[in-house]
Order: C-alpha cells, then sequence, then structure tokens
C-alpha cells in the first residue's frame, strides 16, 4: 500500500505565504532561521528566488535585506522557513519556469549553466 | 587478504589526497553548507586536471575511454574522494567523471549511439527508476507500472518514486511490467525519453538530504518505440539486479571515505579542546569513543576491500557486496555519530562537515536495498533457500 501523505507538507509546490511589504521594520523582524524566499516588485512580478542558506550571517533577516538591496524595484517579499533549502530553491527555480517559460532575470544570470528542473506546471 | 597499497597504488592515493586537499577543501570553504555542485567556470577547470591526471572517467570500462583501474585500486581512490563535505554523494563534485548508467554498456549499437555515447561526453543525462509507491527492496511483486505492446510500440502508464536526477534528465531507464503473470521474469527495461508525451515530473520529494534530491514520477501512456527495449523482453529484473549488486561497492567506499575524515577531524579535536584542565583525548570516555570509530572503520575498509577484490577477480561477490554495503553505512553512521559527541557543541553546527554527514548517512542505511535486504542477501546465500 502506497504511502498517502501528501507530499510537499511545507506548501504545496509553489510558495503560497502572505507577500509583505518590504521595509525595514518587515526586514528587522524576520527569523534568523534557514528558508527560501521570493522578492517581487510593486506590479506583481518576481524579481528573483533565493535561499538563505548555512553561510548567512542572520538566515533569512540577512539574506533577503543582502538580495532586497541589489534590487531598485524590489517592493514586497515573501518567505519560507526550511531546512531543506537547496531542494526546495530548486523546486521554486522549475515551477517558476513551468510557469512562466524562464526563469527570473537574477537567477538566470547566476545559473552559471546549470540545468533547471523540468517539473509539472499543473497542480498547486 | 592483505590490501596494504602497492607502491603505484600508493602514488595514485597521494595524487587524490592532495587534490581533495589541495583542490577540493578550499572552494568548498565558500560554498553552502549543503551545496553539491562547484561554479561551472572551475568545474571545467579541475575537470581538465582530473583528465591530465589520466583519472577522468574512473568507472568507464576501458574499451570506451576509461582508464582502465581495478575496482580495488578505485576503492582506495573512493575512501580519498569521499574526504569532504559534500563527499558522501558528490565526491570530488563529479570532477573526476562517472560511468553514467552501467546498463547502457549493455545496449545495443543503435542504443549506444543514441544514449550511451552523449553521456559520456556529458551531452546527456540518465535516470534509473526502478522503485515505485508500492515499494523498492522487491521490484519482482512491487512494479505496478504496465507496458503493453501497441504494433511495434510499448505504452507505459504507472509512477515511480525516489528518483534521482530525473527533473533534469534527458532520459530514464524505466523498468515496468510487460507480463503479469511471470512474477519477476515479467519486467522489461526500456530507455524513455523525458520529452515523450505523458511523463512528468510530478513533484522534487524533500528528504533530510538538502541537495541530490528525488523526484516522483508520472508515466500516462507513454509510447516508447520497441527499439528502446534494453535487453530482451522479459528479462529486465536481471538488469536491475546486477546493477543494484554492483553499486553496493562504490556505495560502501563513500561511507568508509567519510567515516575516515570524521576520525581524523575527532583525534585532531580531542587532542586540542580541554575540558577541566586536561585535554579530551586524555579521557578515557573519548578515548573509547575513538577506539570504537577504529575498530568500525577497519571493518568496514577491510569488507569493502574484499568485495573489490572479489569482483576484480571475477568471482562471485554479491554476499561480499552486501555485506560490505551494511557494515559501511552503519559503521560510519555510529562514527560520525561518536565524532559528533566529541565535538560537543560545534559538532551539531554547519561550521563543520560533521551534521551534513549524519543526515546523508541516515540515508545509506536505505539506500541502495535497505540493510535489512543486505541481511535478506546474506542469510540466503548463507543459509540458502528462496526465503519467498
Amino acid at each position: 500500500m502506497a504511502v498517502q501523505f501528501h507530499a510537499n507538507g511545507m506548501s504545496g509546490l509553489r510558495l503560497t505565504k502572505p507577500w509583505l511589504d518590504l521595509d525595514e521594520a518587515a526586514i528587522a523582524a524576520l527569523p534568523g532561521q534557514l528558508g527560501v524566499y521570493e522578492i517581487g516588485d510593486a506590479q506583481g512580478g518576481t524579481l528573483e528566488l533565493g535561499f538563505a542558506g548555512g553561510r548567512s550571517r542572520f538566515g533569512l533577516r540577512s539574506a533577503i535585506a543582502e538580495a532586497a538591496a541589489k534590487h531598485e524595484r524590489a517592493a514586497r517579499f515573501r518567505y519560507e522557513v526550511t531546512m531543506q533549502y537547496w531542494s526546495r530553491f530548486e523546486e521554486l527555480l522549475a515551477v517558476y519556469v513551468a510557469d512562466h517559460g524562464e526563469l527570473p532575470a537574477a537567477n538566470a544570470e547566476n545559473r552559471g549553466g546549470r540545468r533547471v528542473g523540468r517539473i509539472a506546471a499543473a497542480g498547486s | 587478504m592483505d590490501f596494504e597499497p602497492s607502491p603505484e597504488q600508493k602514488l595514485i592515493l597521494e595524487t587524490v589526497r592532495r587534490f581533495v586537499r589541495e583542490e577540493i577543501l578550499p572552494l568548498e570553504a565558500d560554498l553552502d553548507p549543503d551545496a553539491s555542485e562547484l561554479p561551472a567556470h572551475h568545474r571545467e577547470r579541475l575537470v581538465a586536471m582530473t583528465k591530465e591526471l589520466g583519472f577522468y572517467g574512473l568507472d568507464i570500462p576501458e574499451e570506451y575511454g576509461g582508464p582502465g583501474i581495478d575496482l580495488v585500486t578505485r576503492t582506495l581512490m573512493a575512501f580519498e574522494m569521499a574526504q569532504h563535505r559534500a563527499g558522501l554523494y558528490a565526491p570530488c563534485y563529479g570532477v573526476f567523471g562517472g560511468a553514467g548508467l552501467a546498463q547502457l554498456y549493455e545496449a545495443d549499437d543503435d542504443q549506444k549511439e543514441r544514449y550511451l555515447h552523449p553521456v559520456l561526453r556529458g551531452e546527456k543525462r540518465g535516470f534509473f527508476a526502478l522503485t515505485e509507491p508500492s515499494g523498492g527492496s522487491d521490484p519482482a511483486r512491487a512494479i505496478r507500472t504496465t507496458a503493453v505492446r501497441d504494433g511495434d510500440d510499448w505504452i507505459l502508464d504507472g509512477e515511480k518514486t525516489f528518483i534521482s536526477g530525473a527533473d533534469k534528465a534527458d532520459f530514464g531507464i524505466v523498468f515496468a511490467r510487460t507480463d503479469p503473470e511471470l512474477g519477476r521474469k515479467g519486467i522489461t527495461c526500456f530507455l524513455v525519453d523525458t520529452d515523450m508525451p505523458g511523463f512528468r515530473v510530478r513533484r522534487i520529494v524533500h528528504t533530510l538530504r538538502s541537495t541530490h534530491y528525488a523526484a516522483e514520477l508520472e508515466f500516462n501512456r507513454v509510447r516508447v518505440p520497441g527499439r528502446n527495449v534494453l535487453g530482451e523482453v522479459n528479462q529486465g529484473f536481471a538488469i536491475a539486479n546486477d546493477r543494484l549488486s554492483r553499486n553496493r561497492i562504490p556505495y560502501a567506499a563513500g561511507c568508509v571515505g567519510v567515516a575516515l575524515k570524521a576520525q581524523e577531524m575527532a583525534i585532531a579535536y580531542a587532542k586540542t579542546r580541554k575540558t577541566f584542565g586536561d585535554y579530551l583525548s586524555t579521557r578515557q570516555a573519548v578515548q573509547w569513543m575513538i577506539v570504537d570509530n577504529e575498530i568500525d572503520l577497519r571493518t568496514a575498509r577491510a569488507l569493502t576491500l574484499e568485495a573489490a577484490a572479489r569482483a576484480d577477480a571475477g568471482k562471485p561477490f554479491r554476499t561480499e557486496a552486501a555485506i560490505c554495503k551494511l557494515v559501511a553505512s552503519e559503521g560510519a553512521s555510529r562514527v560520525v555519530d561518536r565524532a559528533m559527541q566529541i565535538h560537543g557543541g560545534y559538532g551539531m553546527t554547519k561550521d563543520l562537515p560533521l551534521e551534513r554527514w549524519y543526515r546523508e548517512l541516515r540515508i545509506r542505511r536505505v539506500g541502495e536495498g535497505p540493510n535489512e535486504i543486505q541481511r535478506l542477501i546474506v542469510a540466503r546465500d548463507v543459509i540458502g533457500g528462496s526465503f519467498h
């Protein structure tokens, strides 16, 4: 009998956490844990997907602050705490490509020729 | 058996050891602690170095361009290549090259042209899909994916899970049931392109190993041409079984490698860390942990080399491969656990590689056949009988 728990107990394939306005107070309130994040602009576009890994000084707090500082149009963000930040990040990239046909520009620049996984676009 | 390395082996091992310490460890200091890939420019530079050394594609048969190094020597090299943070699942980040999928060497000429040679040239990637949601340890009964003949083609329906690399692959070696009445003699192996309609990577399976994740696959009326049957129809189980036995030796060697490094770290730390006015290494509790590590290490090392030597000699090695896999995976888990204990709080941090090895070694007791299956294999071989 196959195990019937579902799958991504974290939140489904896509990031579904609420968007937060990008300001100093919001960043200061972020946890120091590891995890993944998405930086967005005011028009609803995604500027960058990223992760706070084991070398980040203050986990998501410092990783999101540093990522946001690179994007003039950064207006909001969302995140998910997870220790499986690598596989979750790769999953988010694959789902983004399935949905949009290409990576966010900042991720495409940093990919360095490494493949992005192909994942079914259907489902949450 | 005497496994003292020959002068030639010593030279090779010293070269690999220096490569790990001078090329891999400095790069690793800047990578994320869970990383399993190098930036492209470093990878290209190091691949050029291993090619220059004559060590690229170690596991590729000599007739396909491999360096023709025997398995005992490759096992000794694998002990060295695993001695860094990513070493268990990505020894030297793959810059020594891989053999691809061993089953492809049994393919016909047309299949070799379409799959094997592109893999060896680094142009294509493949995956190996045996396990299903209904189980992986007993493929003869657990495989529910079906392949039904339709003219010259086959129609595949079903699902697979815990399949590494499938989301980034160009094709897969997929096992499906072609005769429901024949048990293990009713399974056939297919080469399935990932752009064939009906093939889907449904999701990534997140585990305690953050990189080198696995995926869940769906086959929905995937039409596979008859020329993509690998080997004979209904003979796929033998292909799967042979791969499982062969893989257990390098699998064990990786465990031994990280355990060797963990022991080295534990001893170094015990000789420098003071508590209550004296070094940890003077405390009997710590000494015994280090002694127990040494016993686990020497046992696993000897049994892994014994399995490799039998394979090199062309003797049956299924029992030895099963024993070395279970002894190395369980022993290395204990070694890393004790090394973490000796390091105290630091042992739990991502500053050191111990926590990554601890997580990844837990998978080693299940991967490539759970250790209970290894015991079953040994029992079957030493007691006899089929254990149905």
